[in-house]
């Protein structure tokens, strides 16, 4: 761990820092959860680079391909350990979500949301470029609550044609714009 | 050289090279707003067509209005949907999108334009005085210097954090870091930390996390919280005015003077260019500021807005000098500019100068009439570009979900990435949730791989890490990031410090 040397004045920074915060007693916030991850993120990540395989060739270099993984582990580890466990909050100013907040929030849509992108992830190659983009953005806009099916859709239609025509034949990118079967 | 800038002045201004800096603007511009295509892959996409000149000059002439108009267009983009399409660009986002949010996106539009002109500008006349000493300059720098360069890129994300939040900042460049290790790097040609999927042997895609980081959560949080789109999409259809006050223009008019020349600077240096130098200028400009405006920052601050605007076009401009004197390609975007011009026969070098002249300085020439078209075509433009902001939010978030699919599946065209994209961008908002800053992470990330190369080519010429006491250069650089460092932590002590001793002395009046 010779190389850790031009890094130890942030972790001077840091340590400062947590002196400096007004200490109060919180429950564990989400921002903590998060170091908590981190922190075993960091141990996994740490764990690969210490095993990692070297070539016979690569041991007798100066700079192996696991020297900066390795040291980087190291500091993410402790970095995070020291979010988890400094003794002030870690935010005092709070931007840190509130169980309120989350209350309000639309859960339900959003998820649905991503679970569309990740069928038009899933669906862009076997349905195509067309049907997946078209189906995409009406259905989104639906979920969004968007009743004027008589603007959305054609809309939805022409913008992805325009795309489509866009990236394939003016920019040369190949976009497979039918269903597999068609082709 | 008198005799150069008019041969210069002779060729740009021809019929058709005219035409060519307004047509590759207008495409930059254009192109360079849609989330995710930034000016490497519109100039990557522009190649054919400017092979098919045949002219060198008038290709490179349209080549680099096209770079210029792209970078222009991503700061709309971050600007007024917080998606910056360009690495160089992300910086402005983090003052011109609250600006946009306040309902000022015009004056921010605008703030961007001017920063930008004056910044390509101080940039094109630096570079017709300097580009052959300012190459002797860049010729000095070895690995060691390099990594040393990164290592104050990266402390400079101390200044993006705000109070009690550098652990944080520090533990996501860190993540950065890591996320950069994934893959085939160019120094190990080996996999590494691939998981043994396939599809990330050539690591993560900068676009791809760049859309997840910035792009998604911005998206995601206007699902989820429907006020947050309407505050937005209320003040912001109509741009009221694009006016910018002789008070501002005073505040902004030395932030922009400064860092037309710093962005310059590092823009020679091969491998910083605008991305460094758009962070960079917004830190500076940052911690020398006052207390006052310090906590502008981030907020919506003229300031914070046209010092990376300012810096990443003269830094475009800078990264020209390398490209055009030693033939060293600076970045991404000039390496592909080096490759047009290598399949249009003119072989870029020292000696480009002395043989084809007219190429020298016809580019040169062109910066300016580029910068200049950038501005006339875009001032006037601005309501309608703004116009974005007028969409119903129905309509609008499907479409920035689109665009960054698009953005990530067009740059890798496979559908893993589509997953990683959509699953990175769950992660981020709830990082963002979490109060964790996400531009460090993107920081670490871009600039990982170069420094890993460059410290691994000082370890192994040095064998040992003594270079960075034995080279002046390194050391000093080394001695910056640290200042970056350690003078905003002072700067809080000493405002703790005043505090306390007031709540002390307020204690002692109230007889308490």
């Amino acid at each position: 761990m010779k190389l850790i040397p031009s890094l130890s004045s942030r972790r001077f920074l840091f340590i400062s820092e947590a002196f400096l915060a007004p200490k109060t007693s919180l429950p564990m916030k989400l921002d903590r959860w998060i170091a908590l991850l981190f922190l075993v993120g960091s141990i996994i990540y740490g764990l690969a680079a210490f095993r990692y395989p070297l070539l016979p060739f690569e041991r007798n270099m100066a700079f192996l391909p696991n020297t900066l993984p390795m040291t980087l582990s190291v500091i993410g580890a402790l970095v995070s350990a020291f979010i988890l466990l400094a003794p002030g909050p870690s935010s005092e100013d709070s931007g840190v979500i509130t169980v309120e907040e989350v209350k309000n929030f639309k859960l339900g849509q959003t998820l649905a949301l991503v679970l569309g992108m990740v069928l038009y992830a899933v669906l862009l190659r076997p349905i195509g470029f067309i049907a997946a983009t078209t189906l995409f953005i009406a259905g989104s806009g639906i979920l969004l609550g968007e009743r004027k099916y008589w603007l959305l859709l054609p809309i939805a239609l022409a913008a992805t044609f325009l795309v489509w025509y866009l990236v394939q034949q003016t920019l040369g990118i190949f976009l497979r714009p039918w269903p597999v079967f068609i082709n | 050289m008198l005799e150069g800038i008019l041969l210069g002045l002779g060729t740009a201004l021809s019929f058709k090279n005219m035409l060519m800096v307004i047509a590759g603007c207008l495409i930059g511009t254009f192109i360079g707003m849609l989330p995710g295509l930034g000016p490497m892959s519109i100039i990557a996409i522009m190649i054919p067509i400017a092979i098919n000149l045949g002219d060198p000059s008038a290709a490179l002439i349209m080549l680099a209005g096209v770079y210029y108009g792209a970078i222009f267009g991503g700061s709309t983009s971050s600007i007024l949907i917080n998606a910056p399409g360009v690495a160089g660009t992300v910086a402005t986002s983090f003052d011109g999108y609250p600006m946009a949010q306040r309902g000022e996106a015009g004056k921010a539009l605008a703030i961007a334009a001017i920063a930008s002109f004056c910044g390509g500008t101080v940039g094109a006349i630096l570079l017709l005085g300097f580009a052959p000493a300012l190459a002797s300059v860049a010729l000095l720098f070895h690995s060691a210097e390099y990594f040393a360069l990164m290592v104050v890129g990266l402390s400079a994300i101390a200044a993006f954090a705000g109070t009690g939040k550098v652990a944080k900042a520090i533990i996501m460049t860190i993540v950065g870091l890591m996320m950069a290790t994934v893959g085939e790097s160019a120094l190990f040609n080996a996999p590494r930390f691939t998981m043994g999927i396939q599809d990330l042997q050539s690591g993560f895609s900068f676009i791809t996390l760049a859309m997840a980081m910035f792009a998604l959560p911005e998206a995601f949080h206007m699902v989820l919280d429907p006020r947050r789109s309407q505050a937005g999409g209320a003040g912001g259809g109509s741009i009221r005015s694009l006016m910018i006050s002789r008070q501002e223009a005073k505040q902004i008019a030395p932030v922009i003077g400064r860092q037309s020349i710093q962005g310059f600077l590092i823009g020679v240096m091969p491998g910083a260019g605008a991305t460094i130098a758009s962070f960079l200028g917004y830190a500076v400009e940052r911690n020398i500021s006052t207390a006052k405006e310090q906590e502008q920052f981030g907020k919506g601050s003229i300031k914070g807005l046209a010092a990376p605007e300012a810096a990443n076009n003269a830094a475009c401009t800078g990264s020209f000098v390398p490209l055009l004197t030693l033939g060293i390609p600076g970045s991404g975007t000039t390496a592909i500019l080096l490759g047009a011009l290598i399949a249009l026969n003119v072989a870029p070098g020292p000696r480009l100068m002395i043989d084809r002249p007219e190429i020298f300085w016809s580019v040169i020439i062109s910066m300016y009439i580029g910068n200049l078209v950038l501005l006339v075509l875009n001032l006037p433009l601005i309501p309608y570009i703004a116009k974005v902001l007028a969409i119903p939010r129905n309509y609008l978030i499907p479409f920035i979900l689109f665009f960054t699919l698009m953005g990530s599946y067009i740059g890798q065209n496979n559908e893993t990435e589509l997953l990683i994209l959509v699953g990175l961008g769950v992660f981020a908002t709830i990082l963002r949730f979490a109060d964790y800053p996400l531009a460090p992470l993107l920081i670490g990330f871009i600039l990982g791989g170069m420094m890993e190369d460059n410290f691994a080519r000082a370890v192994n010429i040095t064998d040992g890490v003594s270079f960075m006491w034995q080279r002046p250069g390194t050391l000093v650089l080394l001695l910056v990031g640290a200042a970056l460092l350690i003078i905003p932590a002072l700067r809080r002590r000493r405002a703790f410090a005043k505090e306390r001793a007031e709540a002390r002395r307020k204690g002692v009046a109230d007889g308490s």
